[in-house]
Protein backbone atom coordinates (compact mmCIF):
# COMPACT_ATOMS: atom_id res chain seq x y z
CA UNK A 1 0.00 0.00 0.00
CA UNK A 2 1.19 3.66 -0.97
CA UNK A 3 0.25 5.52 2.12
CA UNK A 4 2.38 3.05 4.47
CA UNK A 5 5.66 3.53 2.20
CA UNK A 6 8.33 6.05 3.61
CA UNK A 7 8.95 9.42 1.97
CA UNK A 8 12.48 8.01 1.06
CA UNK A 9 11.01 5.18 -0.95
CA UNK A 10 8.52 6.92 -2.21
CA UNK A 11 11.32 9.16 -3.66
CA UNK A 12 12.95 6.04 -4.96
CA UNK A 13 10.21 5.18 -6.70
CA UNK A 14 9.17 8.13 -8.09
CA UNK A 15 12.75 9.06 -9.37
CA UNK A 16 11.92 5.41 -11.00
CA UNK A 17 9.09 7.41 -12.95
CA UNK A 18 6.22 6.03 -10.59
CA UNK A 19 3.82 8.70 -10.91
CA UNK A 20 1.47 8.05 -8.02
CA UNK A 21 4.37 7.79 -5.41
CA UNK A 22 5.20 11.63 -6.74
CA UNK A 23 1.65 12.47 -6.48
CA UNK A 24 1.38 10.97 -2.74
CA UNK A 25 4.87 13.17 -2.12
CA UNK A 26 2.92 16.60 -3.41
CA UNK A 27 0.44 15.19 -1.31
CA UNK A 28 2.47 15.29 1.70
CA UNK A 29 4.45 18.85 1.30
CA UNK A 30 0.89 20.29 0.53
CA UNK A 31 -1.29 19.29 2.86
CA UNK A 32 1.67 19.38 5.49
CA UNK A 33 0.68 16.34 6.84
CA UNK A 34 3.41 13.79 9.77
CA UNK A 35 5.93 13.29 6.78
CA UNK A 36 5.84 16.99 5.57
CA UNK A 37 9.16 17.66 6.95
CA UNK A 38 11.14 14.88 6.25
CA UNK A 39 9.88 15.30 2.25
CA UNK A 40 10.82 18.59 2.10
CA UNK A 41 14.37 17.70 3.62
CA UNK A 42 14.91 15.36 1.41
CA UNK A 43 13.29 16.96 -1.73
CA UNK A 44 15.62 20.11 -0.84
CA UNK A 45 19.09 18.20 -0.85
CA UNK A 46 18.24 16.47 -4.32
CA UNK A 47 16.90 19.48 -6.15
CA UNK A 48 18.49 22.21 -7.98
CA UNK A 49 19.08 20.54 -11.44
CA UNK A 50 15.32 21.74 -13.02
CA UNK A 51 15.34 24.52 -14.93
CA UNK A 52 12.14 26.24 -13.15
CA UNK A 53 9.91 28.36 -15.39
CA UNK A 54 6.82 30.28 -13.79
CA UNK A 55 4.13 31.42 -16.23
CA UNK A 56 2.10 33.98 -15.49
CA UNK A 57 -0.47 36.50 -16.22
CA UNK A 58 -4.17 37.70 -16.38
CA UNK A 59 -6.81 35.37 -16.69
CA UNK A 60 -8.04 33.48 -19.69
CA UNK A 61 -5.17 35.06 -21.33
CA UNK A 62 -3.65 31.28 -22.60
CA UNK A 63 -1.35 30.07 -19.73
CA UNK A 64 -2.21 26.90 -19.23
CA UNK A 65 -2.31 25.99 -23.38
CA UNK A 66 1.37 27.84 -23.36
CA UNK A 67 2.15 25.78 -20.37
CA UNK A 68 1.31 22.43 -22.17
CA UNK A 69 2.70 23.65 -25.52
CA UNK A 70 5.84 24.49 -23.51
CA UNK A 71 6.45 21.16 -21.82
CA UNK A 72 6.04 19.45 -25.32
CA UNK A 73 8.52 21.69 -26.87
CA UNK A 74 11.02 22.20 -23.93
CA UNK A 75 12.21 18.61 -25.14
CA UNK A 76 13.03 17.55 -21.56
CA UNK A 77 12.81 13.83 -20.50
CA UNK A 78 10.09 14.43 -17.94
CA UNK A 79 8.75 17.66 -17.77
CA UNK A 80 6.42 18.89 -15.22
CA UNK A 81 4.05 21.27 -14.81
CA UNK A 82 2.44 22.74 -11.10
CA UNK A 83 -0.71 24.64 -11.90
CA UNK A 84 -2.26 26.79 -9.27
CA UNK A 85 -5.52 27.95 -9.22
CA UNK A 86 -7.30 30.55 -6.70
CA UNK A 87 -9.42 28.48 -3.94
CA UNK A 88 -13.03 30.00 -3.31
CA UNK A 89 -12.51 32.42 -0.23
CA UNK A 90 -16.44 31.99 1.40
CA UNK A 91 -16.30 27.70 0.76
CA UNK A 92 -12.55 26.50 0.81
CA UNK A 93 -13.24 24.76 -2.49
CA UNK A 94 -11.42 24.89 -6.18
CA UNK A 95 -12.41 24.28 -9.56
CA UNK A 96 -8.99 23.50 -10.97
CA UNK A 97 -9.07 23.52 -14.77
CA UNK A 98 -5.72 24.13 -16.06
CA UNK A 99 -5.44 20.64 -17.22
CA UNK A 100 -8.12 20.85 -19.89
CA UNK A 101 -6.02 22.81 -21.71
CA UNK A 102 -2.62 21.35 -21.56
CA UNK A 103 -3.75 17.53 -22.00
CA UNK A 104 -5.10 18.89 -25.50
CA UNK A 105 -1.26 18.76 -26.39
CA UNK A 106 0.64 17.42 -23.72
CA UNK A 107 -1.06 13.71 -24.09
CA UNK A 108 0.19 12.35 -20.99
CA UNK A 109 4.07 12.70 -21.71
CA UNK A 110 3.81 15.36 -18.55
CA UNK A 111 3.74 15.06 -15.05
CA UNK A 112 0.94 17.71 -14.45
CA UNK A 113 -0.29 18.77 -10.65
CA UNK A 114 -3.03 21.19 -9.90
CA UNK A 115 -3.16 23.39 -7.02
CA UNK A 116 -5.61 24.84 -4.81
CA UNK A 117 -4.57 28.53 -3.00
CA UNK A 118 -6.69 27.34 0.13
CA UNK A 119 -5.31 25.67 2.76
CA UNK A 120 -2.03 27.66 2.66
CA UNK A 121 -3.30 30.63 4.84
CA UNK A 122 -0.16 32.79 4.19
CA UNK A 123 1.33 29.03 3.94
CA UNK A 124 1.08 29.20 0.01
CA UNK A 125 4.74 30.68 -0.99
CA UNK A 126 5.95 27.95 1.48
CA UNK A 127 3.97 24.80 -0.16
CA UNK A 128 4.80 25.77 -4.27
CA UNK A 129 8.46 26.16 -3.58
CA UNK A 130 8.35 22.82 -1.47
CA UNK A 131 6.70 21.45 -4.40
CA UNK A 132 8.40 22.57 -6.93
CA UNK A 133 11.94 21.30 -5.26
CA UNK A 134 9.90 17.55 -4.79
CA UNK A 135 9.32 17.49 -8.37
CA UNK A 136 12.56 18.76 -9.40
CA UNK A 137 14.49 16.04 -7.01
CA UNK A 138 12.27 13.22 -8.43
CA UNK A 139 13.99 14.24 -11.43
CA UNK A 140 11.51 16.13 -13.18
CA UNK A 141 12.87 19.01 -15.97
CA UNK A 142 11.82 21.00 -17.13
CA UNK A 143 9.16 22.11 -13.86
CA UNK A 144 6.71 24.38 -15.30
CA UNK A 145 4.36 26.92 -12.70
CA UNK A 146 1.34 28.57 -13.81
CA UNK A 147 -0.07 31.28 -11.66
CA UNK A 148 -3.06 33.79 -12.45
CA UNK A 149 -1.14 36.91 -11.78
CA UNK A 150 -3.69 38.85 -9.97
CA UNK A 151 -2.29 39.63 -6.27
CA UNK A 152 0.92 40.49 -4.79
CA UNK A 153 1.04 36.69 -3.31
CA UNK A 154 0.41 35.26 -6.69
CA UNK A 155 2.99 38.19 -8.31
CA UNK A 156 5.49 36.79 -5.59
CA UNK A 157 5.04 32.94 -7.01
CA UNK A 158 5.79 33.63 -10.17
CA UNK A 159 9.05 34.84 -9.01
CA UNK A 160 9.74 32.08 -7.45
CA UNK A 161 10.97 30.50 -10.66
CA UNK A 162 14.34 31.12 -11.92
CA UNK A 163 12.66 32.27 -15.16
CA UNK A 164 9.56 34.03 -15.63
CA UNK A 165 7.20 34.28 -18.32
CA UNK A 166 4.89 36.89 -18.34
CA UNK A 167 1.52 36.17 -20.67
CA UNK A 168 -0.42 39.65 -21.80
CA UNK A 169 -3.10 39.33 -25.26
CA UNK A 170 -3.20 42.36 -27.64
CA UNK A 171 -5.16 45.47 -26.23
CA UNK A 172 -3.82 48.17 -23.56
CA UNK A 173 -5.82 47.32 -20.74
CA UNK A 174 -3.62 44.44 -20.33
CA UNK A 175 -0.45 45.91 -20.71
CA UNK A 176 -1.68 48.24 -18.20
CA UNK A 177 -3.17 45.73 -15.90
CA UNK A 178 0.43 43.73 -15.86
CA UNK A 179 1.84 47.32 -15.27
CA UNK A 180 -0.05 48.06 -12.13
CA UNK A 181 -0.30 43.98 -10.88
CA UNK A 182 3.95 44.52 -10.48
CA UNK A 183 3.88 41.78 -13.61
CA UNK A 184 6.21 44.09 -15.33
CA UNK A 185 9.03 44.19 -13.19
CA UNK A 186 8.90 40.47 -12.45
CA UNK A 187 8.80 39.51 -16.63
CA UNK A 188 12.04 37.40 -17.43
CA UNK A 189 10.01 37.11 -20.92
CA UNK A 190 7.25 38.24 -22.24
CA UNK A 191 4.60 36.54 -24.52
CA UNK A 192 2.02 38.58 -26.42
CA UNK A 193 -0.43 35.17 -26.81
CA UNK A 194 -3.57 35.11 -29.31
CA UNK A 195 -1.25 36.75 -31.89
CA UNK A 196 -4.03 35.85 -34.34
CA UNK A 197 -5.77 38.76 -33.09
CA UNK A 198 -5.45 42.28 -34.53
CA UNK A 199 -3.47 44.11 -32.86
CA UNK A 200 -0.65 42.29 -31.29
CA UNK A 201 1.92 44.35 -32.68
CA UNK A 202 0.77 46.82 -31.52
CA UNK A 203 0.90 45.45 -27.90
CA UNK A 204 4.30 43.87 -28.44
CA UNK A 205 5.14 47.71 -29.38
CA UNK A 206 3.58 49.06 -26.21
CA UNK A 207 5.61 46.55 -24.35
CA UNK A 208 8.39 47.28 -26.13
CA UNK A 209 8.27 51.62 -24.92
CA UNK A 210 7.49 50.36 -21.37
CA UNK A 211 10.90 47.80 -21.64
CA UNK A 212 12.65 51.40 -22.92
CA UNK A 213 11.85 52.94 -19.94
CA UNK A 214 13.74 50.58 -18.13
CA UNK A 215 14.98 47.14 -17.60
CA UNK A 216 16.70 45.55 -14.74
CA UNK A 217 20.07 44.29 -14.97
CA UNK A 218 21.98 43.08 -18.20
CA UNK A 219 18.61 41.72 -19.20
CA UNK A 220 16.09 43.20 -21.51
CA UNK A 221 12.85 41.17 -21.36
CA UNK A 222 11.93 40.26 -25.01
CA UNK A 223 8.73 39.84 -26.12
CA UNK A 224 7.75 36.76 -28.63
CA UNK A 225 4.29 36.55 -30.50
CA UNK A 226 2.49 33.69 -29.72
CA UNK A 227 -1.02 32.04 -31.12
CA UNK A 228 -0.86 29.17 -28.63
CA UNK A 229 -3.92 26.87 -29.30
CA UNK A 230 -2.19 26.38 -33.09
CA UNK A 231 1.64 26.30 -31.79
CA UNK A 232 2.71 29.44 -33.00
CA UNK A 233 5.24 31.18 -31.26
CA UNK A 234 6.16 28.38 -28.70
CA UNK A 235 9.24 27.34 -29.86
CA UNK A 236 10.45 30.74 -30.26
CA UNK A 237 9.39 31.19 -26.79
CA UNK A 238 11.08 28.36 -25.62
CA UNK A 239 14.21 29.62 -27.57
CA UNK A 240 14.04 32.74 -24.97
CA UNK A 241 13.43 31.34 -22.25
CA UNK A 242 16.49 28.99 -22.92
CA UNK A 243 18.45 31.89 -23.53
CA UNK A 244 17.51 33.66 -20.12
CA UNK A 245 18.83 30.53 -18.33
CA UNK A 246 21.72 30.94 -20.14
CA UNK A 247 22.09 34.21 -19.06
CA UNK A 248 21.55 33.59 -15.15
CA UNK A 249 24.13 30.30 -15.45
CA UNK A 250 26.97 32.61 -17.18
CA UNK A 251 26.36 36.04 -14.75
CA UNK A 252 25.86 33.68 -11.46
CA UNK A 253 22.65 35.32 -11.22
CA UNK A 254 20.68 32.33 -10.98
CA UNK A 255 22.69 31.67 -7.60
CA UNK A 256 22.19 34.94 -6.82
CA UNK A 257 18.20 34.37 -7.35
CA UNK A 258 18.10 31.10 -5.93
CA UNK A 259 19.95 32.80 -2.85
CA UNK A 260 17.89 35.46 -2.18
CA UNK A 261 14.86 33.00 -2.58
CA UNK A 262 16.16 30.21 -0.27
CA UNK A 263 16.31 33.64 2.23
CA UNK A 264 12.69 35.04 1.40
CA UNK A 265 11.66 31.35 2.18
CA UNK A 266 13.69 31.57 5.50
CA UNK A 267 11.53 34.32 6.42
CA UNK A 268 8.74 33.79 5.37
CA UNK A 269 8.33 30.72 7.40
CA UNK A 270 10.00 32.40 10.20
CA UNK A 271 7.01 34.89 10.11
CA UNK A 272 4.55 32.30 9.91
CA UNK A 273 6.15 30.31 13.25
CA UNK A 274 6.66 33.36 14.91
CA UNK A 275 2.57 34.21 14.26
CA UNK A 276 1.51 30.29 15.23
CA UNK A 277 3.65 31.03 18.31
CA UNK A 278 2.07 34.37 19.10
CA UNK A 279 -1.37 32.58 18.80
CA UNK A 280 -0.23 30.19 21.20
CA UNK A 281 1.22 32.79 23.66
CA UNK A 282 -2.23 34.81 23.91
CA UNK A 283 -3.73 31.93 24.70
CA UNK A 284 -1.71 31.00 27.40
CA UNK A 285 -1.94 32.26 31.08
CA UNK A 286 0.90 34.46 30.89
CA UNK A 287 -1.09 36.38 28.02
CA UNK A 288 -4.34 35.80 29.14
CA UNK A 289 -2.65 37.72 32.64
CA UNK A 290 -0.88 40.46 30.18
CA UNK A 291 -4.10 41.11 28.83
CA UNK A 292 -5.55 41.90 31.66
CA UNK A 293 -2.94 44.08 33.02
CA UNK A 294 -3.68 45.84 29.76
CA UNK A 295 -7.48 45.69 30.24
CA UNK A 296 -7.06 47.08 34.01
CA UNK A 297 -5.02 49.46 32.54
CA UNK A 298 -2.33 48.79 34.60
CA UNK A 299 0.17 48.50 30.91
CA UNK A 300 -0.26 49.77 27.86
CA UNK A 301 -1.15 47.16 24.51
CA UNK A 302 2.49 48.04 23.51
CA UNK A 303 4.09 47.02 27.20
CA UNK A 304 2.50 43.80 27.29
CA UNK A 305 3.86 42.64 23.67
CA UNK A 306 7.08 43.68 24.66
CA UNK A 307 6.75 41.45 27.60
CA UNK A 308 5.27 38.55 25.81
CA UNK A 309 7.62 39.07 22.69
CA UNK A 310 10.54 38.81 25.07
CA UNK A 311 9.28 35.89 26.69
CA UNK A 312 8.80 34.12 23.18
CA UNK A 313 12.35 34.92 21.92
CA UNK A 314 14.16 34.38 25.29
CA UNK A 315 11.76 31.72 26.74
CA UNK A 316 10.58 29.93 24.29
CA UNK A 317 13.13 30.49 21.18
CA UNK A 318 14.32 28.88 18.19
CA UNK A 319 16.59 26.58 20.05
CA UNK A 320 14.30 25.05 22.49
CA UNK B 1 4.71 19.43 19.74
CA UNK B 2 8.07 19.93 18.67
CA UNK B 3 7.58 19.68 14.58
CA UNK B 4 10.19 17.26 12.67
CA UNK B 5 12.89 18.18 11.14
CA UNK B 6 12.88 22.28 12.07
CA UNK B 7 9.54 22.49 10.24
CA UNK B 8 7.96 25.64 11.61
CA UNK B 9 4.75 25.36 9.54
CA UNK B 10 0.97 24.04 11.21
CA UNK B 11 0.00 20.91 9.80
CA UNK B 12 -3.46 21.68 8.80
CA UNK B 13 -4.07 17.19 7.80
CA UNK B 14 -7.45 16.90 9.42
CA UNK B 15 -9.03 19.89 7.76
CA UNK B 16 -7.98 18.52 4.22
CA UNK B 17 -10.15 19.44 1.23
CA UNK B 18 -11.48 16.33 -0.68
CA UNK B 19 -9.70 16.23 -3.98
CA UNK B 20 -13.01 14.44 -6.47
CA UNK B 21 -11.75 14.30 -11.02
CA UNK B 22 -14.66 15.59 -12.11
CA UNK B 23 -14.89 14.19 -16.40
CA UNK B 24 -17.10 12.69 -18.90
CA UNK B 25 -16.12 9.48 -20.31
CA UNK B 26 -16.58 8.79 -24.16
CA UNK B 27 -17.76 10.88 -27.24
CA UNK B 28 -21.09 12.60 -26.23
CA UNK B 29 -21.99 16.06 -25.97
CA UNK B 30 -21.30 19.26 -24.33
CA UNK B 31 -20.08 20.14 -20.54
CA UNK B 32 -22.61 22.00 -19.22
CA UNK B 33 -24.40 19.14 -16.85
CA UNK B 34 -21.18 18.62 -15.72
CA UNK B 35 -19.65 22.53 -14.98
CA UNK B 36 -23.15 22.74 -12.87
CA UNK B 37 -21.72 19.64 -11.00
CA UNK B 38 -18.37 21.11 -10.56
CA UNK B 39 -19.50 24.42 -9.27
CA UNK B 40 -21.99 22.32 -6.69
CA UNK B 41 -18.77 20.40 -5.19
CA UNK B 42 -16.36 23.78 -4.83
CA UNK B 43 -19.05 25.65 -3.14
CA UNK B 44 -19.21 22.53 -0.96
CA UNK B 45 -15.19 22.91 -0.36
CA UNK B 46 -14.00 20.43 -2.44
CA UNK B 47 -11.33 20.57 -4.93
CA UNK B 48 -12.50 19.34 -7.81
CA UNK B 49 -9.84 18.37 -10.97
CA UNK B 50 -11.89 19.21 -13.94
CA UNK B 51 -11.07 17.19 -16.70
CA UNK B 52 -14.26 18.03 -18.82
CA UNK B 53 -15.41 16.42 -22.10
CA UNK B 54 -13.75 12.79 -24.13
CA UNK B 55 -11.64 11.59 -21.67
CA UNK B 56 -10.77 8.01 -21.30
CA UNK B 57 -10.72 5.32 -18.67
CA UNK B 58 -7.00 5.49 -18.89
CA UNK B 59 -6.89 9.32 -19.26
CA UNK B 60 -8.78 9.47 -15.73
CA UNK B 61 -6.62 7.14 -13.93
CA UNK B 62 -3.31 9.16 -14.87
CA UNK B 63 -5.17 12.23 -13.92
CA UNK B 64 -5.69 10.84 -10.17
CA UNK B 65 -2.16 9.31 -10.70
CA UNK B 66 -0.89 12.76 -10.56
CA UNK B 67 -3.44 14.73 -8.71
CA UNK B 68 -3.80 12.07 -5.92
CA UNK B 69 -7.55 11.87 -6.46
CA UNK B 70 -9.87 11.09 -3.13
CA UNK B 71 -12.64 9.86 -5.80
CA UNK B 72 -13.81 9.97 -9.44
CA UNK B 73 -17.19 11.74 -10.23
CA UNK B 74 -18.49 10.73 -14.23
CA UNK B 75 -20.83 11.96 -15.82
CA UNK B 76 -22.61 10.20 -18.56
CA UNK B 77 -25.40 10.61 -21.31
CA UNK B 78 -25.07 8.39 -23.90
CA UNK B 79 -26.04 4.57 -23.86
CA UNK B 80 -22.63 2.95 -23.12
CA UNK B 81 -22.57 3.19 -19.25
CA UNK B 82 -23.12 -0.67 -19.07
CA UNK B 83 -20.19 -0.88 -20.26
CA UNK B 84 -17.93 2.55 -19.66
CA UNK B 85 -18.52 2.34 -16.09
CA UNK B 86 -17.03 -0.88 -15.60
CA UNK B 87 -14.14 -0.48 -17.33
CA UNK B 88 -13.59 2.91 -15.73
CA UNK B 89 -13.64 0.42 -12.33
CA UNK B 90 -11.66 -2.46 -13.93
CA UNK B 91 -9.18 0.40 -14.72
CA UNK B 92 -8.87 1.94 -11.19
CA UNK B 93 -8.40 -1.67 -9.97
CA UNK B 94 -5.83 -2.60 -12.29
CA UNK B 95 -3.76 0.58 -11.14
CA UNK B 96 -3.84 -0.41 -7.78
CA UNK B 97 -5.58 2.82 -6.70
CA UNK B 98 -8.28 2.72 -4.27
CA UNK B 99 -10.68 5.70 -5.64
CA UNK B 100 -14.24 5.22 -5.55
CA UNK B 101 -15.87 6.47 -8.56
CA UNK B 102 -19.89 7.87 -8.79
CA UNK B 103 -21.32 8.02 -11.89
CA UNK B 104 -24.29 11.22 -12.64
CA UNK B 105 -26.31 11.01 -15.81
CA UNK B 106 -29.14 9.25 -17.84
CA UNK B 107 -28.87 6.22 -16.54
CA UNK B 108 -32.21 4.16 -15.94
CA UNK B 109 -33.03 2.68 -12.79
CA UNK B 110 -33.24 -0.80 -13.76
CA UNK B 111 -29.32 -0.31 -14.57
CA UNK B 112 -28.39 0.99 -10.99
CA UNK B 113 -28.37 -2.20 -9.21
CA UNK B 114 -25.67 -3.60 -12.28
CA UNK B 115 -23.65 -0.48 -11.79
CA UNK B 116 -23.64 -1.18 -8.15
CA UNK B 117 -22.29 -4.24 -8.48
CA UNK B 118 -19.67 -3.62 -10.85
CA UNK B 119 -18.41 -1.33 -8.13
CA UNK B 120 -19.85 1.90 -9.12
CA UNK B 121 -20.03 3.44 -5.60
CA UNK B 122 -22.89 5.45 -5.96
CA UNK B 123 -25.34 6.42 -9.08
CA UNK B 124 -26.80 9.71 -9.42
CA UNK B 125 -30.16 10.37 -11.45
CA UNK B 126 -30.38 13.89 -13.61
CA UNK B 127 -32.92 15.59 -11.07
CA UNK B 128 -30.25 14.41 -8.28
CA UNK B 129 -29.99 17.88 -5.66
CA UNK B 130 -27.12 19.51 -4.75
CA UNK B 131 -27.23 18.22 -1.78
CA UNK B 132 -27.57 14.62 -2.64
CA UNK B 133 -24.57 15.17 -5.48
CA UNK B 134 -22.57 16.47 -2.30
CA UNK B 135 -23.53 13.31 0.06
CA UNK B 136 -22.60 10.98 -2.67
CA UNK B 137 -19.51 12.16 -3.19
CA UNK B 138 -18.33 12.33 0.48
CA UNK B 139 -20.18 9.48 1.37
CA UNK B 140 -18.20 7.68 -1.22
CA UNK B 141 -14.54 8.82 0.03
CA UNK B 142 -15.04 8.43 3.39
CA UNK B 143 -16.77 4.54 3.08
CA UNK B 144 -13.18 4.00 1.30
CA UNK B 145 -10.97 1.00 3.86
CA UNK B 146 -7.59 2.66 3.29
CA UNK B 147 -5.88 5.88 2.33
N1 LIG C 1 -7.65 33.01 -30.35
C1 LIG C 1 -6.80 32.44 -29.50
N2 LIG C 1 -7.27 31.77 -28.45
C2 LIG C 1 -6.37 31.21 -27.60
C3 LIG C 1 -4.98 31.29 -27.79
N3 LIG C 1 -4.36 30.66 -26.79
C4 LIG C 1 -5.34 30.18 -25.97
N4 LIG C 1 -6.55 30.51 -26.47
C5 LIG C 1 -7.86 30.21 -25.88
O1 LIG C 1 -8.06 31.04 -24.76
C6 LIG C 1 -8.85 30.36 -23.78
C7 LIG C 1 -8.13 30.40 -22.45
O2 LIG C 1 -6.95 29.64 -22.55
P1 LIG C 1 -6.20 29.05 -21.27
O3 LIG C 1 -4.93 28.43 -21.74
O4 LIG C 1 -7.13 28.23 -20.47
O5 LIG C 1 -5.89 30.41 -20.49
P2 LIG C 1 -5.36 30.58 -18.99
O6 LIG C 1 -4.62 31.86 -18.97
O7 LIG C 1 -4.63 29.37 -18.55
O8 LIG C 1 -6.72 30.72 -18.19
P3 LIG C 1 -6.93 30.70 -16.61
O9 LIG C 1 -6.05 29.61 -16.05
O10 LIG C 1 -8.39 30.42 -16.45
O11 LIG C 1 -6.53 32.06 -16.12
C8 LIG C 1 -9.07 28.97 -24.29
O12 LIG C 1 -10.31 28.91 -24.89
C9 LIG C 1 -7.96 28.80 -25.32
O13 LIG C 1 -8.29 27.87 -26.32
C10 LIG C 1 -4.52 32.00 -28.96
O14 LIG C 1 -3.32 32.14 -29.21
N5 LIG C 1 -5.47 32.54 -29.76
MG1 LIG D 1 -4.97 28.18 -16.84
Amino acid sequence: MLSTRSPDELFAAARDGNRRALGRLLTMVERRDDNAGLVAERAHRDAGHARVVGITGAPGTGKSTITGRLAVVSGGDRPAVLAIDPSSPLTGGAILGDRIRMDDHVSGSAFIRSMATRGHAGGLAAAVPDAIRVLDAAGCDPVIVETVGVGQVEVSIAAAADTTVVVVTPGWGDAVQANKAGLLEVADVFAVNKADRPDARGARRDLELMLDLGHRGGWRAPVVLTTANRGEGIEELWAEIERHTAHLRESDELLRRRGRRHRDEVVNRIELGLRGRARQIIESRSGAAALGRVDRREISPGAAADMLLNSLTGGAGPES
Amino acid sequence: MEPANGDVLPTVAGELPIRVVLAKLGLDGHDRGLKVVARTLRDAGLEVVYLGLRQTADSIVAACEQEDADVIGLSMHNAGHLTLAPRMVQAVEKAGLDIPVVIGGIVPTGDVPVLRAAGVAAVLGPGASAEEVVSAVTEAVARRVTR
